[in-house]
């Protein structure tokens, strides 16, 4: 018997394989009632409270479009650079699943509302398009909670309870073509792809985009081909991917394992796969086939939606700037380099900064500030730049004292360490830690008196035509103030008393 | 004072106006004649006697308090069994629903009720409104007031017996082929399919979404307008419901007028595999209206020869998917959830005992129409044929106002006769499919009895969408001239029913 590894490292199966993707991505509205009922959409809410004769699917209910629903489909459709359908229709996809309440899902087939457009990611500075097949309207599920068996799964539970909450959650489905990038490549445009519909769906207003509450959800389907072949190979689609890093994780793994079974000539099954975060692999799911038929036809308790040309252009007109747009501008704005705008988005940085420069701080003070002192607690202490409890009018603060001459960097990083740690204001910290700079002329004499007294060889070499040495008793005075000195202020007092 | 139960809605509500009676007094009558009756013709599926009473009690004491009320305030009417009401059994004609009591209203009802219209019960009818007979139904067959050897048409079956039978003076069917016209031709009644859109879907369960349509049934024309209008009008929750002003209806039916009206008589409903005594009654209607002052003409619909063909793809493909959500998981029957069967197991059990054989059979018709590499040969081909037969009903009404034909070939048939011949069945609605395909209005009046058989025939009367105003100037035009020759509505030469107590 020949065994066989269970995946190829990634290095060797870029070598052998070329990867061709396609990402789905659903994401969840965060409009106030559902798709096509009036139900409240709060995610957490008791069980089954928020439910009606639609969204139950009840014998005789009727669905009825959501117009806001429609509004953020086509501020999704157009931040895309889709076309947005004249005339489009709802139809109903056919298939039994124990949540799904009227066992077909109101969705779009062949009449999306969006379609035909293009976004761009950028990964190392090199910039891919990304084309869009379309961004089409459907309704959540419910979901269903398997009791009595140890792990939360079907499989051994005693029995099983469904919360209709979520079924009729309006959701659009964004679909990219195929996506060829260089295989060293893929799964990091992956990533970065999935990243940026979160930045351009919050800026748009239109979700949440909660991954970790699974209002925006991945599918990503991967087949490999021999390099340099044109012959697509099978493919897989991995579903509910729910975090950008594991994006990239399941991307890379489904490439590795594929690469493994090709190579020792196996076939892929065209199948489902699930994503495991805990053990970083996928398992067959449900085996995709000719089988699979949803029946789908036009929804009939439905009319047609024309969108009008002057609807959508009031749209358009009210979108906000596009994040890689926007990035662009702020970095040119801010005057920082390629490498320093990446340090501020990779660090999650930039919202900060943007908040902080509004409030009047220079540019590169608040990158230094966030970048560097919040981000070292922020890594200590396991928490995101959002929850240290510092916020951009801190910072603002902060870079106050400092330009007034209050603080110098030194202490400034001292308040910022008692900010973290909750210990009030930075007047109060300033107080309660001691430290303000003196600005009192007479104790700085009185101390540059001292290290004139303590270091009379230095006194010498000054005196003796090498004023740079006065440096070293620059030194002694600060650390005689225990740092709380502007030192160009002492400085100035020290050349005044030596003569220089 | 002299029978309630024979009176119609505009008479009982003149007899409550004048202080003569109440509505608790009128219900009760109908009840009882249900009790005494019902036995033999089983028209209802449920009779809500104490939530009936008290919607009469209701009535008669906003009545006494000199409330306005509505022209139906207080009169009973018999539901199909199609439509939610909150709280009360509702089946659809199926075992699958057996006990189901929804927990809404559907929006004809919350109008009926709104209106001070008692709702006595639940009519029987073909499950899931699939059928011509109402020996579909889950619960036994509607027999025929006229001859109880007979059906009485379907799928509206109890609703149309219902009136027949005395058992109230209104009802509410849905016409998905012809479900209200046909039992109304077969029990010499009058049933109106309203345009589609013009009454609301909500609450009526479906069995094919784009065909669907609520309707009144009544013993006279005038009634039968007077609950229109109740139902009818925008609805924002079906969003099919059209968004424009009720038809003058009532006017219509109280005019009666067709002097200078263009009456189109169909050239493909009629002729062969008609029944003699259907077609002579039908060019005695005919001629009526000709002397009344109309202008009748015929005119050609090429395309409705393919209705049927296109109705029997249509429906049972909309119907396979309306019906997926019976599945034993939230409503209804649930077979053989036990713990050794997983959900999809139950929800087979479920509908293998749950669905009766006509219902397997489309939606198995329906699942295979729209499945990948069919659809286009069938779904998507009767949709054309629908396309092409709503142009026909288009280049007819430049024509001509209305369109008329036979309502069905034949009278009604014997209990059993075509059971084992779907086909057969189906041919029933061949003038009726058309104006559900196309969604215009049309109704069926009675016209007389065949001489062969001294059962009933309906004349059928097809208008343009939102002119359904057009439907009951014509059926009370007949009314009024053939009142004189039967002494009366011709209900009023139905034999007598046997009673028992």
């Amino acid at each position: 018997m020949t065994v066989v590894a269970d995946v190829m490292p990634i290095e060797d199966a870029l070598a052998q394989y070329d990867p061709v993707m396609g990402l789905e991505i659903h994401v969840e509205l965060n409009t106030k009632s559902k798709m096509f009922c009036g139900c409240p959409t709060e995610f957490g809410a008791e069980p089954n409270t928020q439910t009606c004769p639609v969204c139950l699917g009840l014998p005789g209910a009727l669905p009825v479009v959501n117009a806001v629903g429609v509004e953020s489909a086509i501020k999704i459709g157009l931040a895309l650079n889709c076309e947005i359908a004249e005339w489009c229709r709802f139809a109903r996809k056919n298939y039994f699943y124990p949540d799904m309440p009227k066992n077909f899902q109101t969705s779009q087939y062949d009449e999306p509302i969006a379609f035909n457009g293009w976004t761009e990611v950028v990964v190392d500075g090199e910039t891919y398009r990304i084309e869009i097949e379309r961004a089409h309207m459907e309704e959540d599920t419910g979901k269903s909670l398997h009791v009595g068996g140890a792990t939360g799964r079907i499989q051994g539970a005693s029995h099983s309870l469904v919360d209709y909450n979520r079924a009729g959650i309006p959701l659009i489905e964004i679909v990219t073509k195929t996506i060829e990038v260089p295989g060293d490549k893929a799964a990091a445009v992956a990533k970065a792809l999935v990243s940026q519909l979160r930045d351009l769906l919050l800026a748009l207003g239109v979700s949440d985009v909660r991954m970790d509450q699974g209002s925006m959800r991945c599918d990503a389907n991967v087949s490999l081909k021999p390099t340099g072949s044109s012959t697509l190979g099978t493919r897989t689609e991995t579903k509910n991917v729910n975090s950008f890093r594991s994006v990239e994780r399941a991307i890379t793994y489904e490439i590795t394992r594929q690469a493994a079974i090709l190579s020792t000539g196996g076939k892929i099954l065209q199948e489902t796969r699930h994503w495991h975060e805990d053990t970083g692999i996928t398992t067959s799911g449900r085996e995709k086939s000719d089988a699979d038929d949803y029946r789908y036809f036009p929804e009939p308790d439905l009319v047609p939606i024309a969108p009008s040309r002057e609807w959508v252009e009031e749209i358009r007109a009210t979108l906000p700037e596009a994040p890689s747009l926007r990035r662009a501008r702020l970095q040119s704005e801010w005057g920082f380099t390629d490498l320093e705008m990446r340090d501020v988005i990779n660090g999650g940085a930039l919202e900060y900064i943007v908040k902080t420069v509004e409030l009047g701080v220079e540019a590169p003070a608040a990158k230094k500030w966030w970048l560097g002192e919040l981000a070292r607690a922020a890594n200590e202490s396991g928490k995101d730049l959002g929850d240290l409890g510092v916020g951009p009018a801190e910072v603002a603060e902060v870079q106050k004292l400092v330009d007034s001459g209050a603080l110098n960097d030194k202490l400034a990083r001292q308040v910022f360490d008692g900010l973290v740690k909750g210990e009030g204001t930075p007047a109060e910290i300033m107080e309660s830690r001691g430290l303000a700079l003196v600005s009192d002329d007479s104790a700085l004499i009185e101390a540059i008196d001292r290290a004139i007294a303590a270091n009379p060889d230095v006194v010498e070499k000054v005196n003796s035509g090498k004023p740079a040495a006065a440096g070293a008793l620059i030194g002694a005075v600060m650390k005689d103030m225990r740092g709380q000195a502007d030192a160009a202020k002492v400085r100035e007092l020290l050349n005044t008393k030596l003569g220089i | 004072m002299s029978d309630l139960t024979r009176k119609t809605a505009v008479e009982l509500s003149e007899l409550m106006t004048s202080g003569e009676t109440s509505s608790v007094e009128i219900t009760q009558a109908h009840l009882d004649r249900i009790s005494a009756t019902d036995t033999a013709v089983h028209a209802f599926l449920h009779v809500d006697t104490e939530g009936a009473l008290a919607q009469a009690a209701a009535v008669d004491a906003r009545r006494a308090k000199g409330e306005e009320l509505g022209p139906l305030a207080g009169v009973p009417l018999a539901l199909k069994d199609v439509l939610t009401q909150d709280g009360v059994p509702t089946t659809a004609g199926s075992r699958i629903l057996e006990g189901w009591k929804p927990p809404y209203d559907s929006t004809v009802v919350k109008r009926l009720k709104a209106a001070g219209i008692v709702i006595l019960g639940k009519t029987n009818m073909d499950e899931f409104a699939m059928g011509s007979s109402t020996e579909n139904s889950a619960y036994g067959p509607t027999h025929n007031p006229w001859d109880l050897a007979r059906i009485p048409g379907g799928s509206g079956g109890g609703s149309s017996a219902a009136i027949s039978a005395y058992q109230a003076p209104l009802a509410i069917g849905t016409d998905t082929g012809g479900s209200i016209r046909q039992p109304a031709a077969f029990t010499g009644t009058v049933g109106v399919k309203p345009t589609y859109g013009g009454t609301s879907r909500y609450g009526l369960i479906a069995l094919a979404s784009s065909l669907d349509t609520p309707g009144p049934c009544a013993r006279t024309t005038l009634d039968a307008a007077l609950l229109h209008e109740v139902i009818a009008g925008h609805d924002p929750m079906d969003s099919t419901s059209i968004d424009q002003p009720i038809p003058p209806i009532v006017e219509a039916a109280r005019r009666g007028d067709v002097n200078g009206l263009r009456v189109g008589v169909v050239k493909e409903l009629g002729g062969e595999g008609y029944q003699p005594g259907v077609e002579a009654r039908f060019h005695e209607a005919v001629e009526l209206l000709t002397k009344l002052g109309a202008e009748v003409v015929e005119v050609s619909c090429p395309h409705f020869q393919y209705a049927l063909p296109a109705y029997y793809l249509i429906l049972p493909s909309e119907a396979s998917s309306n019906l997926a959500k019976f599945d034993a998981m939230r409503f209804g029957l649930r077979v053989g959830d036990d713990g050794e069967n997983d959900a999809e197991q139950v929800m087979r059990l479920t509908r293998e005992a749950g669905f009766g054989d006509e219902v397997k059979r489309r939606i198995m018709l329906g699942t295979h129409a729209l499945s990948s590499g069919y659809y286009d040969a069938y779904y998507g081909q009767a949709q054309k044929v629908r396309t092409l037969i709503a142009r026909d009903f288009t280049n007819a009404f430049e024509q001509v106002d209305v369109l008329v034909s036979p309502a069905t070939p034949t009278t009604a048939f014997a209990i059993g006769d075509r059971v084992n011949d779907p086909i057969a069945m189906y041919k029933n609605d061949l003038c009726t499919i058309p104006s559900n395909l196309a969604g215009n209005a049309a109704a069926s009046f009675p016209v007389g009895l065949a001489d062969e058989d001294g059962l009933p025939v309906g004349f059928h009367v097809m208008a343009p969408v939102m002119r359904d105003d057009l439907l009951y100037q014509v059926g009370a035009a007949l009314e009024s001239a053939l009142a004189d020759q039967w002494g009366g509505v011709l209900m009023s030469k139905a034999p007598e029913l046997e009673v028992t107590r």
